[in-house]
């Protein structure tokens, strides 16, 4: 018997999420604008009246745990050496500890990609480059243009093995906040996630949430204990693997619409079928790719960017719409909700293309081959075409009069067999916007996250 | 004396060519490190390392060589070995394409010499003489 409370200290609202061990759910949840700006503890405090009125009365929670992507998230730059190798391997490392990877770099950096790291105000920098026992010139290189810039953030190295230990002296020189882990790439193709992820969640709780004045709710509550994306890849993989004897839900694609991006989550086993060849960098069971340039508000242009003159011809025509207009208004007007019908349908329609063309970068592709022995198959990413369960978190799906429509955007609506999209599966909802909270509640209670998450999905 | 490392590339078990090309180079003086048939980019890119050879020199007999070289030069850049040359021969597309356009398409994969189906070993002994300068 127990009762837990569960944050997310979002960019523009601080969510609350109450449960129960002992009815085994939620039992309530409220929320308020973020206040970070001028003291985060402010919005906490109005969301807890929030919750407090009603319940009908103040409660005293056993545990009280959050996660934030409060003041602008976890800003970080993926450096390697090859576009397809160590650069890709260092963007999924980021991408999967919760990270928005504003900055992606390969081969030697230049001053001005230096200076950039700077201006957009990144958080951590993780730097890769060469398999171990290979390149180290690069790295070297480039440790030294970062110690030389003081950028004062701390620097994970994660790349080639062998020069670890002259990279360390080159931080220890320039007085870096170093940090050594593993090779992101140790071997051609084979990726290893483990310790630079843990190291940049550690980094993330010690350093960036304080920097970020996040870290004073802690004299409010117990504990800030991940970026929230990562807290929903937890709550995502627990739901496909179950916990004990508690069962999962098998393999599991999430999808994520909000204001600035898209997210999406896969749970699955990257391939599955015996004839194909893989090739490229090793995919991860756990994926999160993130769309920076696809969302519903300050990202909205780049839906229009995606499109071709054609398409936004036919949409105009089909929809009896300016998409152009549309669009525009919504990236001057961030705040804006829909009022009527035919806002909330043009809402409907921009979400339903973020989720088209981000399953389009996220799902793996299948190339055919002839060739003298006949017809060759080439995987390259994940193939989700089996993936039998698709559920739709934030916002602009949960508040949708038809969030199926959104969701279905995910499958081979166009019949493109080469690209590996889920085919058949069924449609759900997190209604209650619940699993951020539960996979904060993972990390001390699973059975009870998963029991209350799957009792919370709705099928659409 | 100069490293090369040959062998051939894939899935592709035509030996003959492989021991031909081992005996012609070795003859040359060459130390000739050979990793034979049904070998992985990897597997070149590894003898290569051990061996700090200056020359890959891949065979592909059965046609499916264009997608089995893909990515090779990457994968050498990130194994430290970024300006090893990169040789490619035998039959490496499927029936009788145009040439040039081959040529050129595994060129821009970053192969450094890229050989006409029917080129035997020997007419590239000068190109090699040339590369590794000898
Ligand atoms: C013998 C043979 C086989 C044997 C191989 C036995 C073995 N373990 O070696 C077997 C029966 C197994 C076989 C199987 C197949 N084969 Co076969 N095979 C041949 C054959 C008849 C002779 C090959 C040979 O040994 N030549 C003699 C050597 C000395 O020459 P070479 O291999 O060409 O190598 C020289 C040059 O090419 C050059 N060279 C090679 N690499 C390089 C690299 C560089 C950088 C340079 C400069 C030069 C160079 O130098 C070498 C020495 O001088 C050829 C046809 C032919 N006449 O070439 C077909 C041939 C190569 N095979 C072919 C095919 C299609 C196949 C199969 C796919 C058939 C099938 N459908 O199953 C399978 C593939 C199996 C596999 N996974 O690899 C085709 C390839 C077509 C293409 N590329 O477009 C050919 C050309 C026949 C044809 N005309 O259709 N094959």
């Amino acid at each position: 018997m127990a009762k837990y409370l569960l944050i997310d200290f979002g960019s523009t609202f601080t969510k609350l999420t109450a449960v129960d061990s002992e009815i085994g759910d939620i039992f309530a949840s409220a929320n308020h604008f973020t206040t970070v700006d001028t003291d985060i503890t402010i919005g906490y405090k109005n969301a807890l009246d929030h919750l407090y009125k009603t319940i009908g009365h103040p409660v005293v929670f056993d545990r009280v745990v959050a996660c934030s992507s409060a003041a602008g998230g976890l800003k970080m730059a993926a450096i390697g050496l090859v576009e397809e190798l160590t650069v890709e391997a260092a963007k999924r490392v980021c991408l999967g500890a919760g990270a928005k990877v504003d900055l992606v770099f390969s081969h030697h950096l230049n001053s001005s990609e230096v200076e950039l790291i700077k201006t957009k105000k990144i958080d951590i920098i993780l730097l890769a480059g060469g398999s171990d026992g290979g390149n180290s010139e690069c790295v070297l290189f480039n440790a030294k243009m970062l110690s030389n810039a003081n950028l004062g953030i701390p620097i994970v190295y994660g790349g080639n093995k062998s020069v670890q230990d002259e990279i360390k002296s080159i931080f220890d020189q320039h007085h870096v906040n170093g940090h050594i882990v593993d090779n992101v790439m140790p071997r051609i193709n084979q990726l290893n996630v483990k310790q630079a992820r843990d190291k940049i969640r550690d980094l993330f709780l010690k350093n960036i949430i304080e920097a970020k004045g996040i870290k004073k709710i802690e004299s409010e509550i117990d504990k800030v204990v991940l970026p929230t994306p990562e807290a929903v890849l937890k709550a995502c993989e627990l739901l496909a693997k179950g916990y004990m004897n508690e069962p999962g839900l098998g393999e599991v694609v999430v999808v994520d619409v909000g204001g600035a991006t898209t997210d999406l989550y896969s749970i699955s086993e990257p391939s599955k079928r015996g004839d194909v060849i893989i090739t490229g960098l090793e995919e991860p069971y756990a994926k999160r790719t993130v769309e920076g340039d696809l969302g519903m508000r300050y990202s909205a242009t780049g839906i229009l960017k995606a499109l071709t003159k054609e398409e936004i011809m036919m949409i105009n025509l089909e929809k009896g719409i300016d998409i152009e207009k549309e669009i525009n208004e919504r990236n001057i007007n961030v705040g804006m909700l829909p009022q009527n019908q035919k806002e909330e349908l043009i809402d409907r329609l921009l979400a339903e293309m973020c989720v088209y063309k981000a399953m389009n970068r996220h799902a793996g592709k299948m190339e055919e081959i002839y060739t003298p022995m006949g017809m060759v198959h080439h995987q390259t990413g994940k193939d989700l075409t089996d993936i039998d369960i698709v559920i739709g978190t934030g916002g602009v799906i949960i508040k949708s009069t038809d969030p199926k429509q959104i969701l279905a955007k995910t499958t081979n609506v166009f019949r493109n067999d080469f690209e590996l999209r889920p085919r058949h599966p069924k449609f759900f909802i997190d209604s209650t916007y619940s699993l951020y909270a539960m996979g904060l509640l993972s990390e001390f209670d699973p059975v009870l996250a998963l029991k209350i998450m799957k009792k919370h999905l709705t099928q659409v | 004396m100069k490293s090369i490392v040959i062998g051939v590339i894939g899935a592709d078990v035509h030996a003959v060519g492989n021991k031909i090309i081992d005996y012609t180079l070795s003859n040359l003086g060459y130390n000739v490190i050979n990793i034979g048939v049904l070998s992985s980019q990897e597997d070149f890119i590894n003898a290569a390392i051990e061996s700090d050879a200056e020359l890959i020199l891949v065979s592909s007999l059965y046609g499916h060589g264009e997608i089995d070289c893909r990515g090779m030069r990457q994968k050498c850049i990130e194994s430290g070995i970024g300006d090893i040359f990169l040789y490619v021969g035998g039959n490496i597309v499927v029936g009788k394409q145009d040439f040039s356009e081959v040529k050129q398409r595994f060129l821009q994969m970053g192969f450094n010499r890229v050989y006409p189906p029917g080129i035997s070993i020997d007419m590239a002994i000068n190109d090699i003489k040339n590369d590794l300068g000898e």
